[in-house]
């Protein structure tokens, strides 16, 4: 049985960080996550902000984490050609009352190191936002906040990771952890896992692991909370050029209008507490509610243009800041724990973080010397909407798959999607490959090409139809032939 | 970059026709470009397996690829060659097409004339917000039709519909035929938006309740759709409390309605018609862009395929007169407005020539289900050039009214700017 140096359990942007700072180094990594791809739950689901920073509390672990991850979010996304593109963000007030909160909010970036950071006139922020509302004071702007594809950017990063190899497990949802001498045996009642250290970034799910790992009372406790958001149709894109916040509460940062790094329009989230952590279900209420938040910021914006909702779950802890640290009763463990927002715009700080901590537990890492830095070992494949108009004609006399289209909305072909099955964390299902290529989150939602995708993936797979997913478990698509026979017998 | 006389974007129904009818009117074959982004002509037909196609065309009933196979039988007569596998990825307002294809790789081609046949697609779950959660089993029920017809698999066994627009009707038979069982089709409206025949034969004849008024408020279960819950509207077409039912299955299928497919067309800079989300066009189905012109679904979605081929057939003319040189200049344009009760019309322009020979017909669509009316086309001046009763009307079939060459001389005669198409409620 290989014995790895480091297992993470979970693989949102906390765990992938993780994974991808120590395939740096010399150890051996091993990355666990219950669902089939990584990226699937708080990471998938948020506002696509890379924060700035000035929100936390000063001399806190997430002010420190945010404003670092908010600078090497950007070199990340340099190195493995994801777009992370510097819009800027306004908080805006409506009063007075939210002017000083923004005295506050500045004062507090300032302290943050957050770069750049102004609080701006009635005047100066409708020539930048010529949308905004009427209603509008003022705004603190801060420059350096970018938005990103969070899950393509953690994608990018696992499958760096993995050409780096690290060797990822999914559909492993931990349900035993045992230990003889220096090694923990980690299981999902059928597979086995071992490793000397052990990283808990299970998310909304992380207090569990905890306890599953053997912890005693263990100080922290999640409070999943969901926001629910739109996406609106790219003609709305343009509406807003940068990041607009409302002034923040105790709740959370409130509802936000924000481009997308893809061009379209977000809105949300709204956030209340709830029972079930994998609950994410859109509420008749909650779309209004956001609606309604958001024709605070915009009036204009119309919710007709909307192409469809979704909800995140975060993992709120009760207490204010991140939990990251090393185990106070098992060796060699480290948690990080209740890692809400700002946790995606710290995600590459929290990973050298806990790389550190590991360190401080024991375990050597030094830098490897053959570490390639891109997704791929020969680079960064690019995908046929992103080329030139030369680079697709090459493309296409290389290999013709590049020149049928799959997704039209999207503009994804054949081989593009075939490039994403043979990568280094194989995209075998609808969803796997719909957030690595955009195939069926155009207009048309997969209306055309979702049936073409899964012919695909059976034919690459060498499985019959029934057997391919939207994404695991039980997300079938189609029925086995054999019981479409029995009706008819 | 090459250049041709004549570019066909679409290989469907409303594409061959167009092709086909630009080779009877004096075109070379070898100068025409029919681009078709599927691995073989026929558009959409070929997964409408079901019979009902052609009454008007052919005078008997055929299936969705017997009717395609008619044009593309035609097609090939004629000599046309369709490009298949070719996806068209932009066009410019001076006639430059972009496609890509595994055979001819990526390629820019200019033309005389280019007719848009692209065809339409479903409205989706997202644009109409339905909240719950996003599991498998949610399918436009073109999506499920392809499943069914193309691949052979069936996408579910219990299934709600929602939404009455023709494919669903059609889908909820051929589920039930091979099965499943469709516990409900939903619509908002209270009315269906699918046509009269298809209610009868493919949900009166099963026993499927058609519940009006109804729509999906919320969608159960994580991995897999597990329930739909549905409740009824009030007239302002919210949910009302308290009507909730949920139903326990495995599918929601979505006839929630088309949208003409006009990325394109919006990319050269054509400009669209608010109603239709089809290109704005004149008689010949020519857009404001000359030389680009338009036809079936991209310019209006339709009821049935025959009217497809006969309005292709149109711009097919209009575009080789164009190539020929033939077109004659127009002596006078005239808009054509939508009045009382009328959702739009086609075309919402006349270029009159100086000396009209041939009648135009508008085609239109009425805003709501009326009783006893009178179909009634004015001029500017407010009298009536044509006029029809007819006993119901209803959103789901298009009307047209006929205008006669003499009258349209006589509104350019008369300098007449507008006309308009609109309903008159009859007494009693």
């Amino acid at each position: 049985m290989k014995i790895y140096d480091v297992l993470i359990i979970g693989g949102g942007v906390t765990g992938v960080m993780t994974a991808r700072y120590l395939s740096t180094k010399t150890c051996s990594v091993a990355l666990c996550e219950a669902e089939c791809d990584v990226a699937m739950g708080a990471t998938r689901a948020n506002s696509a902000i890379v924060h700035a920073g000035y929100d936390a509390k000063p001399g806190t672990l997430k002010a420190r984490l945010n404003v670092r991850g908010n600078k090497l979010m950007k070199e990340l996304g340099a190195a493995l050609d994801v777009p992370v593109k510097e819009i800027g963000s306004h908080v805006i007030a409506f009063d007075d009352t939210d002017m000083k909160h923004l005295k506050g909010l500045y004062e507090k970036g300032i302290a943050n190191g957050v770069p750049g950071l102004r609080i701006i006139d009635r005047d100066e922020l409708r020539a930048m936002e010529p949308n905004v509302s009427e209603e509008a004071v003022g705004s603190l702007w801060a420059p350096s906040t970018a938005i990103t594809c969070p899950y393509g950017i953690t994608i990018a990063a696992a499958e760096n990771a993995a050409t780096n190899g690290v060797e990822f497990y999914f559909n492993f949802r931990v349900t035993d952890v045992s230990s003889v001498g220096e090694i923990y045996y980690v299981t999902d009642g059928e597979e086995t896992i071992a490793a000397r250290y052990i990283v808990n970034c299970a998310g909304v799910h992380s207090a569990e692991i905890a306890e599953i790992l053997g912890e005693h009372d263990f100080p922290i406790e999640i409070i999943p909370r969901r926001g629910e958001y739109i996406v609106m149709d790219k003609i709305c894109g343009k509406m807003a050029n940068s990041t607009l916040f409302v002034t923040p509460s105790e709740r959370g940062k409130g509802i936000l209008v924000s481009p997308t790094v893809d061009g379209n329009l977000l809105i949300g989230p709204n956030a209340y507490p709830i029972d079930d952590a994998d609950d994410t279900s859109t509420t008749q209420m909650g779309l209004r509610e956001i609606t309604e938040g958001a024709h605070r910021i915009m009036p204009t914006v119309d919710t007709r243009n909307a192409i469809t909702s979704f909800s995140g779950v975060r993992p709120t802890p009760n207490i204010y800041d991140f939990y990251i640290k090393a185990s106070e009763q098992m060796p060699r463990v480290i948690h990080a724990v209740g890692v809400e927002s700002p946790g995606f715009a710290s995600g590459p700080a929290t990973g050298e973080y806990i790389a550190e901590l590991l360190q401080d537990s024991g375990l050597v890492l030094e830098d490897k010397t053959d570490y390639i830095p891109t997704r791929r070992a020969d680079g960064n494949h690019k995908h046929f909407n992103e080329m030139t108009d030369e680079e697709r004609a090459e493309a296409v006399r290389k290999n013709p798959a590049y020149g049928k289209i799959v997704c039209r909305c999207e503009t994804i072909t054949e081989g593009d999607l075939l490039d994403c099955m043979d990568s280094p964390i194989p995209a075998v299902t609808i969803d796997m490959l719909k957030s690595r290529t955009r195939a069926g989150m155009g207009r048309c939602q997969g209306g055309f090409c979702s049936p073409r995708v899964a012919v695909l993936i059976a034919e690459h797979e060498k499985m019959t139809l029934d057997k391919v997913t939207k994404r695991g478990g039980d997300s079938w698509l189609v029925l086995p032939k054999e019981n479409d026979k029995k009706g008819g017998e | 970059m090459r250049h041709v006389k004549l570019i066909v974007v679409g290989g469907g129904p409303a594409g061959l026709a167009a092709a086909v009818s630009a080779v009877k009117n004096g075109i070379d074959p070898k100068d025409i470009l029919v681009l078709e982004r599927d691995t073989e002509p026929g558009g959409i037909l070929n997964q409408c397996i079901h019979a009902g196609f052609g009454l008007h065309r052919f005078g008997e009933e055929l299936t969705g690829p017997e009717y395609a196979g008619r044009y593309i039988q035609m097609a090939e007569e004629a000599g046309i060659h369709i490009t298949v596998n070719a996806m068209v990825l932009s066009m410019t307002d001076n006639r430059e097409v972009t496609y890509v294809s595994p055979e001819s790789g990526y390629v820019t081609c200019s033309a005389d004339a280019v007719i848009l046949a692209m065809g339409c697609r479903e409205r989706t779950r997202g644009a109409l917000n339905i909240p719950g959660s996003r599991p498998a089993g949610i399918f436009t029920a073109g999506t499920a039709q392809r499943y069914v017809n193309i691949e052979g698999y069936m996408p579910g066994k219990r299934v709600v519909i929602l939404g009455s627009g023709d494919i669903g009707l059609i889908m909820a038979r051929r589920m039930t035929l091979e099965g499943a069982k469709v516990l409900c089709v939903c619509e908002l409206m209270p009315y269906s938006g699918g046509l009269a025949r298809n209610i009868v034969q493919c949900l009166d004849d099963f026993g499927i309740p058609l519940k009006l008024s109804h729509t999906v408020t919320e969608i159960h279960g994580k991995d897999r759709v597990e329930g739909i819950t549905v409740a009824a509207v009030d007239e302002n077409r919210n949910p009302i409390p308290g009507t909730e039912e949920t139903f326990e299955c495995d599918t929601l299928l979505l006839s929630v309605g088309l949208i003409p497919e006009n990325e394109v067309t919006r990319g050269a800079g054509v400009p669209l018609d608010r109603m239709t989300n089809g290109a704005v066009v004149n008689q010949n189905r020519e857009t404001a862009v000359p030389g680009i012109y338009a036809c079936g679904n991209v310019l209006h979605v339709h009821d049935l395929v025959d009217y497809v081929s006969e309005e292709a057939e149109i711009a097919g003319r209009a575009a080789a007169m164009r190539i020929l040189g033939k077109s004659g200049d127009t002596a006078h344009s005239v808009t054509v407005k939508t009045g009382f009760g009328v959702r739009y019309t086609v075309p919402e322009r006349l270029d009159i020539p100086a000396e009209p020979e041939e009648s135009v017909r508008i085609f239109f669509r009425v805003t709501d289900i009326y009783k006893k009316v009178r179909l009634v086309v004015r001029d500017a001046a407010g009298n009536v050039l044509v006029k029809r009763a007819k006993t119901a009307v209803a959103p789901g079939e298009m009307e047209s009214m006929e205008l006669k060459a003499d009258m349209l001389k006589a509104l350019a005669a008369d300098k007449c700017s507008e006309i308009t198409v609109e309903l008159e409620k009859m007494e009693g």
